[in-house]
């Protein structure tokens, strides 16, 4: 299991707030119902969309195929040194 | 309640006008723009209502108006357009509008008349100028010494290049010369369009056989011709000839080919005397003409003013009176009947405004509003601003809400940009796509001012919200892709390392790192795509489909279940219970029983399988969740599975499977009969006790039936249907439900399948374009990258932004109109056209600017 939690917590408090705090402090007035539906729907849709592409890549079943030019390229800008035993 | 949830509650009001008042009434009802009437005399035809006389007279000024305008355009003077709009002005100021009309009009007719009297006047004088001034060359000329005009004919053979006829020429000229002595020539000098002159000239040779000398000058400055404004070119000739006979035949023929002819003395000092009076008299005409055009323009710039005021106004009274025109009329004549739509919320401001009416009009009787019962469907009414308005458009292009039902748009302004942004995502185009959107809203006011006529233009000025929407969430979408013109962004570092070392590096061309190894971290990248995804060239692909296919089917079946929960509050509100027990629930239970298992099969699947798991659970062992769902659907015992790997996710699965299929499949007869079936029954127990009065009591009737006027007509619509017409039309409301459900949830793919196809075409426009100066180094691949730049630049925003965003968009509404609606919404309604002013004199703008 390799879930870490803190990103979990961090984006669904963000879009927790914004879902479910925002909508109770919208200004009253005509058009209060709508925006409250337009928060609500905005944080359930980038919510969602956060968590399907953090589990996808939660378990990997296959790894990145790289070819030469690239490994070579993420050692040197990443600070990946390749070992040279 | 947020009013765009549903559509605005609607009564039919009778409204009882005093003769005298009606006209204020109306106007102020124009001003109001909330109040739609119903023609109360559909079967007289428009010439017997009884303001046609008032139209007819409305019709005429604004036709003198257009007259004005036109002749304001021609003088190119700039209209005032203050964008205010005046009242309607009362009935008896209409007779002195039109007396302003009438008098510009004669004016201006009467000045164009004089001014094109004195413009002929001054052709004519001009060209008898350039006569005077070119045939005195030819009479110098014609000093008659017989050598000199034998050279002068032989240039003219010359040009001619015709040998044979320069020797006939020749003798004939020399023979006139001789006989010239003795006879006098005759001549005709006048002016001709310079196009004709090769015709003209071959006919005079032709008609005379040769016996008449032509000559001729080009006038260089063009003339004005009178009639049309047109600049032409015309030459001068003069023609000599012996005798009368040939004299009315060179007429005839300057006749026939409209040439002008002026008298031109033959003595030269008469000739000098006539040229000093032209000189004056052309010089009297100039000023004359320039005071008559000044007039003209003083006349054109003060009406230039008002113009646009008086089309307002003009327009506004025709509006009144075709409205007046719906009216019927009391038997007493003192008062006119009107129908009308209102909406409920409303009636006290336009109670108001009747009120107001009445006061201007100083009549003492005040209108009477009643409201009426109806079995009628009222009109359907969404109050909308300029941020909804769009949305509330991409709606009713599908079709007007019944009267009352739940309104799609409120959950569009959200689903619509997202799902545009699922198959749009990237970070670059998206900002480019946000950014031209935020323009166009920051820049509102100046842009809608200027009102184009560019099609196009006000179409994306018009969703300019929509396209702001839109570039925002695939901002979000290209970050969680990680996308932003094909490449990707490391901000929290990948989570993926390279463990091998230097030697196996430089010995394969492609090594794959190993998820189960310490090559990966064991935590996902926070946000989003891993970046080490964009730069895996080999299996990137594999990889992403599997997540996007995913993630469609995922958004897919939440879409669909939130618009089939949608049809709930309307079956609630119209308190169909029939229809929640035997259509929403089974509904309800089919699509999460099949389609959202396989949604939890897929997150099962992620949590379960890992690469670092031992057998049971490895990588190797990870089902396919379509297969898995294939075979559960057709009651199939998974494949025989590989080593240590087990046929089911979990303990029970092919039982609790086959429990779901088999509920799910049951819910196809429960829709199909159970409505049915339950409206038979009721008729019987109906005919049973037939005297029995309506559910809701008689006296109640009223009350409820304003109240829920839709549920009463849903209720009678049951009635009336042929019960076989019930069967039928379940029958096909479960078919296409069922089947409907497989084939959208499929339809869903459609996210997956834009969204690779544009990344696709991203990265491959970077490979083919930016990154061919880019791999180089050196000063010369620098230029190019330059001129590159621009290439690429050109492509993104042409094909990736505006045609991609155009694709993704017909896509994304298509799920709307298609999957997402067909579950809730029925759009059988019509809309709410209120009679406003604000709408006719748009209307009637456009109209203009089309002419």
């Amino acid at each position: 299991m390799a879930l870490a939690a803190l990103p979990l917590i961090i984006f669904t408090v963000i879009w927790g707030v914004v879902g479910i705090f925002l909508p109770f402090v919208v200004p009253k007035g005509p058009n209060r119902g709508i925006i409250q539906c337009i928060l609500m729907l905005t944080a359930a849709c980038c919510w969602l969309f956060w968590l399907c592409c953090y589990l996808a890549q939660m378990n990997p079943l296959i790894g990145p195929a790289l070819n030469k030019n690239s490994i070579l390229i993420i050692a040197k800008e990443w600070g990946n040194n390749i070992e040279d035993n | 309640m947020g009013s765009l949830f549903r559509s605005e509650e609607m009564t039919l009001c009778q409204l009882f006008l005093q003769s005298e008042a009606a006209y204020a009434c109306v106007s102020e009802l124009g001003e109001l723009g909330l109040v739609q009437f119903r023609d109360l005399n559909p079967d007289v035809n428009a010439f017997q209502r009884k303001f046609v006389n008032e139209v007819r007279r409305c019709d005429e000024m604004e036709r003198k108006l257009r007259y004005l305008e036109k002749e304001i355009k021609k003088d190119g003077i700039p209209m005032l357009d203050t964008g205010e709009s005046p009242e309607a002005p009362q009935p008896r100021e209409m007779i002195d509008l039109e007396a302003t009309f009438e008098k510009l009009e004669n004016e201006l007719r009467e000045v164009n008349q004089n001014a094109e009297a004195l413009k002929r006047n001054f052709l004519e004088l001009t060209e008898l100028k350039h006569i005077l001034r070119k045939t005195q060359v030819f009479f110098d000329e014609a000093a008659p010494t017989l050598t000199l005009t034998r050279s002068r004919y032989q240039q003219m053979a010359d040009s001619q290049k015709d040998e044979e006829q320069v020797q006939l020429l020749g003798e004939e000229g020399i023979r006139a010369t001789q006989q010239g002595q003795n006879l006098k020539l005759g001549f005709v000098a006048g002016v001709i369009l310079r196009e004709r002159l090769p015709a003209f000239e071959r006919m005079l040779w032709r008609a005379c056989r040769g016996n008449v000398f032509l000559r001729q000058a080009m006038i260089e400055s063009p003339l004005e011709d009178p009639s049309n404004g047109d600049q032409v070119f015309k030459s001068v000739f003069i023609i000599f000839f012996q005798g009368d006979q040939l004299k009315t035949r060179v007429k005839k023929i300057c006749e026939g080919f409209r040439a002008t002819l002026y008298p031109c003395p033959e003595a030269p000092a008469d000739r000098r005397e006539m040229a000093m009076g032209v000189m004056t008299r052309i010089e009297d005409l100039n000023t004359v003409l320039g005071q008559t055009q000044d007039h003209r323009h003083r006349v054109l710039v003060a009406a230039a003013k008002n113009l646009k005021n008086w089309f307002v106004k003009v327009r506004k009274i025709k509006a009144i009176y075709h409205t007046l025109n719906l009216f019927n009329l009391d038997v007493t004549q003192k008062c006119l009947i009107a129908e009308c739509w209102v909406p409920v919320l409303d009636t006290e401001t336009i109670q108001l405004a009747l009120r107001r009416g009445t006061e201007r009009s100083g009549s003492s009787v005040p209108p009477i509003l009643n409201r009426m019962q109806t079995f009628e469907n009222p009109p359907t009414y969404n109050r909308t601003n300029k941020f909804t308005k769009a949305f509330q458009a991409l709606i009713d292009a599908y079709g007007v809400a019944n009267y009352r039902e739940m309104n799609p748009s409120p959950y569009t302004i959200i689903t619509f940009p997202f799902l545009f942004a699922v198959m749009f995502g990237d970070l670059g185009h998206g900002s480019i796509m946000m950014l031209f959107g935020l323009w166009m809203i920051l820049k509102e006011k100046p842009l809608a001012a200027k009102k184009s006529d560019n099609e196009i233009w006000n179409i994306f000025f018009g969703g300019r919200y929509i396209i702001f929407l839109m570039g925002a969430f695939s901002m979000y979408t290209g970050l969680i892709y990680n996308d932003i013109f094909s490449k990707s962004l490391n901000i929290f570092g990948s989570q993926w390392r390279i463990v091998y070392n230097t030697s196996t590096v430089m010995d394969n061309k492609v090594l794959q790192l190993d998820p189960g190894s310490d090559a990966y971290l064991q935590y996902p990248y926070p946000f989003g795509m891993d970046p080490i995804w964009q730069v895996a060239s080999a299996n990137k692909i594999i990889f992403q489909n599997a997540y996007k296919m995913k993630i469609s089917i995922i958004f897919g079946v939440v879409h669909m279940i939130f618009g089939v929960s949608l049809s709930l509050l309307n079956h609630r509100y119209f308190r169909n219970r029939v229809s929640i027990l035997f259509e929403f629930i089974p509904q309800m239970i089919f699509l999460i029983f099949l389609f959202f298992y396989m949604v939890l099969l897929m997150f099962i699947k992620w949590f379960k399988y890992s690469a670092s798991n031992v057998a049971p659970n490895s990588s190797a062992c990870a089902p396919s969740i379509l297969i898995t769902f294939i075979n559960m659907v057709l009651f199939k015992a998974p494949n025989e599975p590989t080593k240590n790997c087990e046929a089911y996710m979990y303990a029970g699965e092919g039982f609790f499977e086959k429990l779901l299929v088999i509920i799910a499949v049951l819910c196809i007869p429960w829709m199909l009969l159970g409505k049915p079936i339950h409206i038979m029954r009721e008729r019987k127990h109906q005919n049973l006790k037939p005297i029995e009065p309506v559910e809701n009591g008689d006296a109640e009737v009223g009350l409820n039936a304003q109240e829920h006027g839709g549920e009463a007509a849903a209720a009678h619509g049951h009635d009336n249907e042929e019960l076989s017409e019930v069967f039928i039309h379940q029958a096909i409301h479960t078919i296409e439900y069922v089947l409907g459900s497989v084939s959208h949830t499929a339809s869903y793919l459609r996210l997956w399948a834009l969204s690779l196809a544009h990344a696709q075409l991203a990265e491959v426009l970077w490979n083919m374009v930016l990154a061919i100066p880019l791999k180089k180094s050196g000063f010369s691949p620098a230029i190019l990258l330059y001129l590159v730049f621009g290439a690429w630049a050109a492509l993104t925003i042409g094909i990736l932004v505006l045609m991609e965003g155009l694709s993704a968009f017909l896509h994304t509404l298509r799920l709307h109109w298609v999957e997402f609606q067909s579950k809730f919404y029925v759009g059988a309604g019509y809309a709410f056209q209120p009679f406003s002013f604000e709408a006719i004199l748009e209307a009637g703008g456009q109209a203009a600017t089309e002419e």
